[in-house]
């Protein structure tokens, strides 16, 4: 299947790797990955803040650009949200783009969803196995990213991850709470949102996992943030650098030592 | 009775300053311990319920509920009309009140024609709104809270900050306090006992009283009825015992039938304190029949508008659907983190955080629809089918259209925007950005002792602990990291965009310089 990778402005520049996982994850379960060098950003801060005029003028480049694809697959979950719940109304009262938009929410997956719902995915056929060197199970728990309720999801990652040979995962408490980051809310009432990732991070370290897999690359930056300032040791990945890891594409994982590290001691 | 004195807590300069209000709150380790336990658990306790209740349809039961009020408040005219015509039939007395001062005005007209000099009152958003209380405290009509904890907040001089549970910010050592200093008993935090206390206290209030005031959960269309939802008692005492019951309702409680009501006490008590239904559900249709017993003499209904026929408006209308059932500010972190005085309003959460800008001014709470993540819990709780975070995003577009935001933020948006809308300038913006973070994180990374032991299990590699300028209110709260030193369209283009050997290494894993 010929897929299009929309990498998102934040994993383009903040977390290339999880993109790069993802790219080897999919040419590994056999599709053509596509990299439309034209692709910039969805525009969800510009619609988050109100800059509809900005918003739409990104929404219309996201259609032409993604146009010749029949699958547009995104490693960032609240991307996908963007594209699939709010494109459309942008353009509110002219039928003939809004069917365009429509049209582009319905060819666009959040990256675990597109390997559940259309690929079909079982890890565990594919000898996925992540265990840690020693032998014992690598403890991992998984954020919940509010944008998964925008996409009508529930736990595709988590699904995923149990899949994998050698992870035990750790269940979250409070796991359905937003962590605090909502783009530029993070900046405009940093001390709400501070709390509420202070309130993340401890739930984290309840967990005593030594990876926790945040499909969102807003969340992870804002937790790790947190959990660094706070000088928790916990590592992120991207749900592909999990899988990737898993099915042995990432080569050399300083990711894998650090978690085993800290497992270890 | 007198509350203690000192300034109001919805008394907020105007324009409201949230962040300093939310700043104060998120300090304020009891309320974080009170408000925050009691959400989580009510939140926790709905979803349960309703999960037993209506397993796979609570979804469309939601739907259904709201597509009910949606149907009413597209033909309300109509549907008034009807209520008016029945109400007037049942025998009772109905007004309409187009503002808040109006509504207590008709309140006040029938307390002095019949003389009323105390007055009991049941618990209601819209007299909180309205300032009923102290309307009538004011014309000299002695009026008593009689939910239990309204009337700990009345002895407190507090206002609520829930609108089901007005007094959740308070703990049961401050209700000892209040008791112990106004009604001169001995101090005590047992709860069973303060509610003796303040039960005693109010019965005799109630055989005194000559007004009993309420507000209405529910309209009833066909019927005419006035629907009262309680879990005390004391509503009932309210508008039973008084020879005159005034209840105060918004227009937008109507629905059409007693049929259409079932839909919505399956939801209310389930939704906002996860109960089945509330203990007391009341339906008062006119005043006492010459063959009854008991019940008042006359019926008085005002229905307010108040700022309601405004959000009439197609894009707005849906937010009148609300039944007040709380659920939307248990599931809310942020509520959950600041309270509901830091909304600066009577109502709070995130319905407060909509309906307060369109019904007192969206230039004076223009930072109520930013007190939001978006993360769509509200949505997820509402049993009625709001779309809160749509309308957040909504009234945060008109902030931009009608210019309140600042210039500032227009620019930095801007531009931002504009840097994205072709693949060249993205590149220089990415460029730029990677120059002077990477630059930074290296300047005060050198300065973090840890950075060794965090970095091996962070990456990207460099962090930055203090930020300038647009930065700094991230790093007040936490680190922001460094872009990766390559950027993932950077990687494809060697490994993907020529035919040259593909190289190893990938971007972000080693944090090398390009």
């Amino acid at each position: 299947m010929d897929v299009a990778l929309f990498v998102s402005c934040l994993a383009d520049q903040f977390y290339p790797r999880s993109a790069v996982a993802a790219v080897r994850v999919l040419e590994h379960l056999g599709c053509r990955v596509h990299f439309p060098a034209g692709q910039t950003g969805c525009g969800q801060p510009m619609f988050n803040n109100g800059f509809r005029r900005d918003a739409r003028a990104l929404a219309e480049r996201m259609i032409r650009v993604f146009a010749p694809f029949e699958r547009v697959v995104t490693p960032s979950g609240s991307c996908a949200a963007m594209i699939r719940e709010h494109y459309a109304h942008l353009f509110d009262g002219d039928e003939q783009r809004a069917a365009h938009a429509r049209a582009l929410a319905s060819r666009t997956r959040e990256f675990c969803e597109f390997l559940v719902h259309d690929l079909r995915v079982d890890l565990r056929a594919l000898g996925a196995s992540w265990g840690l060197p020693d032998g014992r199970p690598r403890r991992v728990t998984w954020h919940f990213s509010c944008h998964l309720r925008g996409l009508g999801m529930t736990d595709e990652p988590a699904r995923l991850l149990g899949q994998i040979a050698g992870v035990e995962p750790v269940p979250l408490e409070r796991a359905e709470v937003c962590c605090g980051f909502g783009g530029t809310f993070a900046t405009k009432q940093p001390e709400i949102s501070g709390h509420m990732a202070r309130d993340k991070a401890a739930c984290l370290r309840a967990t005593g996992a030594g990876v926790c897999v945040s499909g969102e690359p807003g969340c992870t930056m804002n937790l790790a943030g947190t959990c660094r300032r706070a000088g928790d040791g916990i590592e992120f990945l991207s749900p592909a650098e999990a899988i990737a890891a898993s099915l042995g594409l990432m080569g050399d994982a300083p990711a894998e030592r650090a978690a085993g590290a800290r497992e270890g001691a | 009775m007198k509350g203690r004195a000192g300034p109001h807590p919805l008394d907020v300069p105007l324009p409201h300053d949230l962040r300093a209000a939310a700043g104060r709150a998120s300090r304020d380790v009891a309320l974080q311990q009170f408000v925050g336990g009691a959400t989580l658990h009510k939140d926790r306790g709905r979803r349960e319920t309703c999960r037993r209740a209506f397993g796979e349809r609570y979804d469309a039961l939601r739907r259904h509920a709201g597509a009910i009020k949606q149907h009413t408040l597209d033909h309300l005219d109509a549907y008034l009309e009807r209520f008016i015509a029945r109400a007037r039939e049942s025998g009772a007395i109905v007004h309409a009140a187009a503002t808040a001062a109006q509504a207590n005005e008709v309140c006040l007209a029938v307390a002095r024609r019949h003389g009323c000099r105390l007055c009991v009152k049941s618990k209601s958003m819209v007299t909180e709104e309205t300032g009923l209380l102290a309307a009538l405290e004011t014309a000299g009509v002695e009026t008593v809270e009689t939910d239990l904890g309204e009337f700990i907040l009345q002895l407190d001089g507090d206002a609520p900050s829930h609108i089901v549970t007005p007094m959740i910010h308070k703990d049961r050592a401050a209700v000892g306090r209040a008791f112990a200093r106004e009604l001169g008993v001995a101090y005590t935090d047992d709860p069973r006992r303060l509610t003796m206390i303040a039960r005693e206290h109010l019965r005799e209030k109630y055989r005194r009283a000559d007004l009993g005031v309420s507000g209405g959960n529910f309209l009833v269309a066909d019927t005419g009825s006035v629907v009262l939802c309680t879990n005390e008692g004391n509503g009932r005492f309210c508008t039973g015992v008084p020879r005159v019951h005034v209840a105060m309702v918004g227009i937008e409680k109507l629905v059409p039938s007693m049929e259409h009501l079932t839909v919505f006490l399956k939801l209310l008590a389930r939704s906002g304190t996860a109960q089945p239904l509330t203990v007391y559900t009341q339906v008062i249709t006119g005043p006492r029949r010459p063959d009854e017993d008991d019940g008042p003499d006359e019926v008085h209904i005002i229905l307010v508008d108040n700022g309601r026929t405004g959000l009439l408006r197609a894009e707005s209308r849906e937010l009148l659907r609300c039944i007040r059932c709380g659920a939307c500010l248990n599931a809310c972190p942020v509520y959950r983190t600041i309270g509901g005085h830091a909304y600066g309003s009577v109502y709070s959460g995130p319905i407060g955080a909509v309906i307060t800008p369109a019904l007192r001014g969206l230039r004076d709470f223009a930072a109520l629809p930013h007190a939001s993540s978006l993360c769509g819990a509200c949505f997820e709780a509402c049993p009625v089918h709001i779309d809160i975070p749509r309308h957040l995003t909504r009234l945060r577009a008109q902030i931009v259209e009608q210019r309140i935001a600042g210039w500032r933020e227009r620019a930095g948006m801007r531009l931002w925007g504009l840097a994205l809308r072709t693949a060249w300038t993205y590149r220089l913006a990415a460029w730029a950005q990677r120059l002077v973070l990477r630059r930074l994180a290296r300047r005060v990374g050198r300065r973090s002792r840890d950075s060794a032991r965090a970095d091996a299990a962070h990456r990207p590699g460099a962090w930055i602990h203090a930020g300038p300028g647009p930065l700094r209110a991230w790093t007040q709260e936490r680190d922001f990291p460094a872009p990766a030193a390559r950027s993932f369209r950077q990687w494809w283009a060697r490994e993907r965009g020529h035919a040259r050997a593909p190289r190893r290494d990938i971007p972000g894993q080693r944090g090398t310089p390009a």
